[in-house]
């Protein structure tokens, strides 16, 4: 569960790119964050894995209050959300295989539980037969792919996603969003900024639309609601 | 130095060691010309650190044994009454440099030279016991070594002193340069350590840049700071042990070359260097010490501003 009280962002710069959010994710939920660019949507999924703090308010995830927390506590609370970005974020030097587990050997798993986990999370995503390649030998789409079993394989129960499709074509969008609902329906909470109204308005789900820095609107199985 | 998190360090696992020691390798031989670049940087550095602290350190024997050793001895000339002997004590103890007088009697005096002969004593003792050649004389010493010149041209002026005698002659040149050297020497040790310092966090900070999304993905996945940045401290102690191979190796011969040629000619002189052992490796650690703290000091530098959150 996530939870937003008063919360404000002021950007060194002066700009303020929260202004004043509160708000309810519970655990399972599968949420679109939509609006116009510049809006506060990554400011707004920024602060729920503490990559930025707010400058007032609370928020509380996974029964953590991350404006609290000490500085130490900070990665082991990462170990509990996955992240999943538009420029996937692979190492490009590693295999397949390699960066789905390189996530589990910097928090010191075993080898033994990295390769059960790499393999379950790799036929999730549907590329096991291409563990041992490259990220360049891959398309966008199946890079996207191996960036979400990264941002699973070590079972979080909030998966984060900043606008992953915004490099791919249509009909890979498609395959994406279904890992996420599948990954969503095992009961994993998903947190989606977009701007792919298409998505939005066919799979139906929770819309949160931000406008500088304000929720103005939040629906249970809402509409995209702009027009492109 | 990790105080981030506690908790790793103390149950860091065999595998994890051996994890940061393969990454610490790789990324050195993975950045193969920045490496080179860092431990250039080192290695410059230390070999100019090393030839100042050798020649500082030097200097400083010289001067503290010169400091022990130096005095004035005032020959007194033959003629001299007990009355003007007299005189004289007073008026060099008047010089203000001066601090102690000390009278020794032309029979002390041949005891003493007697005495240097060593071995050969006996045949001189016969010899002079009967006619001793010798003037008597004052010891003096000033109170600052320093002045050592001063006060021997102002004594040399004075009724009834037949010489004035004191260490070598280059002792005036030697002193000056002791002077500077000593103050040049450090400020030059520590400039050096600091622009050592900035070249490899700058170089370093080059070879991050690269490894940027990796400090970033390993963020992302919970990987604490203490473990993402043990593969850099390491890094920072293999560039130090890299760059102090030859300012070690260097000084070691070097100073092995040296002492063998000036020993034999210093010997009886009052001026002496360092024994070679155990001082150049002494110097040999000291430049290991410094090259890992610079190596480390950089390494971690230029990671710190990838984990500030
Ligand atoms: N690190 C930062 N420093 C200063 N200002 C920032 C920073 N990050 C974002 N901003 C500003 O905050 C506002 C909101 O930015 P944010 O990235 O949250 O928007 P967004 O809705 O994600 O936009 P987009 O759809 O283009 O990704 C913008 O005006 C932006 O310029
Ligand atoms: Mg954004």
């Amino acid at each position: 569960m996530i939870v937003m009280k008063d919360v404000y962002k002021r950007y060194p710069n002066g700009v303020v790119a929260a202004n004043g959010i509160d708000v309810q994710i519970d655990q399972g939920e599968f949420v679109y964050v939509v609006g116009t660019s510049g809006a506060g949507k990554s400011t707004f999924i920024k602060m729920m894995y503490r990559e930025e703090k707010p400058t007032k308010g609370t928020i509380v995830v996974n029964g953590i209050d991350i404006t609290k927390i000490k500085n130490s506590k900070i990665a082991h609370f990462r170990r509990g959300i996955g992240v999943v970005f538009q420029d996937f974020k692979l190492l490009p030097k590693l295999t397949v295989y390699e960066n789905i587990a390189y996530a589990l050997e910097v928090i010191e798993e075993s080898p033994k539980l990295i390769k059960k986990r790499v393999m379950a999370v790799l036929d999730l995503v549907n590329l096991k037969h291409k563990a041992r390649m490259l990220p360049d030998e891959l398309s966008g789409g199946e890079q996207q792919r191996i960036s979400i079993a990264r941002s699973i394989v070590n079972s979080p129960r909030v998966v984060i996603a900043d606008e992953p499709t915004g490099n791919l074509d249509p009909e890979t969008t498609w395959d994406i969003m279904k890992i996420f609902e599948e990954i969503n329906s095992r009961g994993t909470t998903v947190i989606m900024a977009t701007h792919n109204k298409d998505i939005v308005n066919t799979r139906k789900h929770r819309v949160i639309a931000i406008e500088e820095g304000m929720i103005v609107r939040d629906e249970q199985r809402g509409e995209y609601g702009y027009e492109i | 130095m990790f105080a981030t998190s506690n908790e790793v360090n103390t149950d860091m696992k065999f595998r994890t060691i051996g994890r940061h020691l393969k990454e610490s390798l790789k990324n050195i031989v993975r950045n193969g010309w920045m490496t080179f670049a860092s431990v250039s940087a080192v290695t410059v550095t230390l070999v100019l650190v090393g030839v100042f602290f050798i020649i500082l350190m030097n200097l400083n024997q010289v001067a503290t044994s010169i400091e022990e050793d130096v005095e004035i001895k005032v020959l007194i000339d033959t003629t001299a009454t007990d009355a003007d002997q007299e005189k004289l004590t007073q008026q060099i103890k008047d010089i203000s440099e001066v601090g102690s007088v000390t009278f020794s009697s032309k029979e002390k005096e041949l005891d003493a030279l007697i005495d240097s002969f060593g071995e050969d004593a006996d045949l001189f003792k016969q010899l002079y016991e009967e006619r001793n050649p010798l003037n008597a004389a004052f010891i003096v010493k000033t109170k600052d070594p320093l002045d050592t010149m001063k006060a021997a041209e102002k004594i040399e002026k004075l009724d009834f002193v037949y010489k004035v005698r004191y260490g070598q002659n280059d002792v005036e040149k030697l002193f000056d340069i002791i002077k500077v050297s000593r103050n040049v020497g450090i400020v030059l040790i520590i400039g050096l350590l600091f622009t050592a310092i900035f070249l490899i966090s700058n170089t370093i900070k080059i070879t991050i840049v690269a490894r940027r999304k990796e400090i970033e993905i390993m963020r992302l996945v919970g990987a604490t700071n203490s473990f993402i940045r043990w593969p850099f401290f390491l890094e920072g102690l293999w560039l130090g042990i890299l760059g102090s191979i030859i300012p070690i190796t260097a000084i070691i011969v070097l100073y092995k070359e040296i002492s063998t040629f000036l020993e034999p000619k210093l010997v009886g002189n009052f001026i002496q260097i360092l024994d070679f052992n155990p001082f150049a490796y002494q110097v040999s650690g000291i430049l290991l010490l410094i090259g890992c703290v610079i190596g480390v000091w950089g390494s971690l530098m230029s990671v710190h501003k990838f984990l500030k959150i």
